[in-house]
């Protein structure tokens, strides 16, 4: 068995790279923002002694009358409409606890899910007992952000017919978050950074309601083309660009000269994102 | 080691520093994409890694949350690893990937019988590795050195850390150090600093720690091993920078209270020191990650 070895190198920062600087006013805790008592705090300050000061390291964020300060990186904070991707922790009396990267673990309501069938009928207390039925701990979900409970709790519900236990025979449809690649994979992007990324099945079925599982077995050339969009989805991450479906498109194709297990290492990775950049610059530009 | 002296005639001491002086501080803030937040630093030969994870749902099991990856080849840990999976309880394990970044050991989620209603519960957990001191010594995850300074831990954190705003989560802390020489407990709480900071939890202000001591009516600053063996007074501060607060104070030792004045002063102003260095490594950070993320 071959075997690669690597040492550690220091490597220029990328930013000096790219030669640019930022505008913004960056803060860390315990900085004064201001003195002006005319502001309204937001996210990420706090009074203290009549003055505004950081609690978070970030950058300043002013609208009118409204100051906050956006942290680097946050745990998912919840708003209504939003997409998730989410796994079950735990099955409660009428409700399950989903896990989505944010404070606390948000609920399904068994009143917000859809039942096979699709028959919008009464939960009884048949469906309380069979709930483990539908959904078990460790199931993989796609929900919509339904409310937000005062302590920041997140309520989802799953009653279109395009949410639901993440499957390959779910239904797709041209909504912003669910994309169709051309390579042959599909991604749902949550928007709480959980990233489901599935082959397409090869026919659009009428789904009568509700969900089916599908468990074939993925054949080879898709896991391929699975292994490799995920590794260009982390080395976007990793150079920090925004995720969406034309960059993802974009390194996927620029990554195609490439082993799949290569796209990992450092100095690809970076040649790879780059590559990205230029193109997404070109198509605005 | 007869007739070692900590502070010559011309005010150096052993390691040629003067009393006053830190070490050399490096601190590097990110280093483990799996956790929310996590920072390495390097005070001197003090080494120590920080990683937090939070806030999240409150789980009921502390004190055994990390296993570090070191730690993963004795059969004790594979034991307990088999123990949790075969009671059903979720235990994530997290591996190393392509680029070769160290593995992290298990995060355990339970009940939540300990959640406080009102704000978020701190856990911190310090441990130090078996080959952090000149002698290779095992050293049981539960022992009392280990619980002493993570009670202790937890109590700069909560008065750091603006916990009104999660209630019923947990922020979890673990701190390791991978050479002890000297100021342990300052690195830990400089590198949970800069972790928490990494992980985007508010906090009121920096927290940064020195350790210092009294030898021949001088206040020395920032310990090495070597002095500290030699059985002065010692005494940890923690301090947040802006508004002068202690948050921890801590010596076992006696000392004269003439000089506690002098001392407390000298181990204030090398904590503000830090401050200033942890200032900068954090400000470099946020730089750089907003320029990539673009305007």
């Amino acid at each position: 068995m071959a075997m690669e070895m690597r040492l550690p190198v220091a490597r220029k920062p990328l930013s000096e790279r790219l030669g640019r600087d930022t505008k913004k006013h960056l803060v860390v805790p315990g900085d004064t923002i201001t003195t002006d008592t005319g502001f309204m705090r937001g996210h990420g300050t706090y009074m203290g002694e009549e003055k505004l000061i950081a609690s978070v390291a970030g950058s300043v964020e002013r609208v009118n009358k409204l100051i906050c300060v956006k942290a680097l990186k946050t745990r998912y904070i919840g708003e209504v409409g939003d997409i998730v991707v989410g796994r079950i922790t735990e099955v409660q009396q009428k409700r399950w606890k989903v896990e989505t990267n944010s404070r606390l673990d948000s609920v399904l309501l068994l009143s917000s899910m859809n039942l096979p069938g699709g028959e919008l009928r009464r939960r009884s207390a048949e469906d309380e007992l069979a709930m483990r039925g539908f959904l078990q701990e460790g199931d993989l979900i796609s929900a919509e952000v339904q409310a937000v409970f005062s302590d920041g709790a997140v309520s989802l519900h799953t009653r279109s017919l395009k949410y639901g236990k993440v499957s390959p025979s779910l239904v797709k449809r041209q909504k912003t978050h669910f994309h169709d690649l051309p390579c042959g994979a599909s991604v749902i992007l949550g928007n709480n950074g959980f990233i489901w990324i599935y082959p397409t099945p090869e026919h659009k079925e009428e789904e009568a309601g509700g969900f089916i599982a599908n468990l074939e077995p993925v054949s080879l050339a898709d896991r391929e083309v699975i292994s490799r969009l995920r590794n260009c989805i982390i080395s976007l991450v990793t150079q920090r660009m925004m995720l969406y479906d034309t960059s993802i498109l974009y390194c996927y194709e620029a990554s195609l000269p490439h082993q799949i297990k290569d796209i990992l290492k450092p100095e690809i990775m970076e040649e790879i994102v780059m590559e990205t950049r230029q193109r997404l610059l070109e198509q605005e530009g | 080691m007869a007739g070692l002296e900590l502070l010559s005639d011309q005010g150096y001491r052993v390691d040629g520093r003067r009393a006053g002086e830190l070490r050399k501080i490096q601190a590097r803030m990110g280093v483990f994409a799996q956790a929310d937040g996590s920072a390495y630093i390097e005070q001197g030969n003090t080494k120590a890694l920080a990683v937090v994870y939070g806030p999240h749902e409150a789980s009921g099991r502390a004190g055994w949350g990390i296993v570090w990856p070191w730690e993963l080849r004795g059969s004790r840990a594979e034991r307990w690893l088999g123990d949790l999976r075969g009671n059903g309880r979720r235990a994530s394990v997290y591996t190393a990937d392509a680029q070769h970044r160290i593995s992290l050991g298990v995060n355990i989620r339970g009940s939540r019988a300990r959640a406080l209603p009102d704000r978020a519960l701190v856990n911190c957990q310090y441990s130090s590795a078996t080959f952090s001191t000149g002698e290779r010594k095992r050293r049981p995850h539960g022992d009392r050195k280990s619980c002493e300074m993570g009670l202790q831990l937890r109590q700069t954190f909560e008065a750091a850390i603006l916990t009104q705003l999660h209630p019923r989560s947990q922020i979890d802390i673990y701190v390791q150090v991978l050479q002890a020489d000297g100021g342990t407990y300052a690195a830990c709480v400089n590198a949970a600093t800069l972790a928490v900071l990494d992980a985007g939890i508010p906090m009121r202000d920096f927290v940064c720690a020195c350790s210092a001591g009294f030898v021949d009516g001088t206040a020395l600053a920032d310990l090495s091993h070597v002095e500290e063996a030699a059985g002065g007074p010692q005494l940890a501060l923690a301090l947040l920078p802006a508004s002068g607060q202690i948050a921890l104070l801590e010596m076992d030792a006696r000392l004269h209270e003439d000089h506690l004045e002098r001392v407390l002063e000298a181990a204030a102003q090398a904590a503000r020191d830090v401050h200033t260095l942890l200032d900068r490594v954090v400000r470099q950070h946020v730089r750089e990650a907003s320029i990539l993320l673009g305007d």
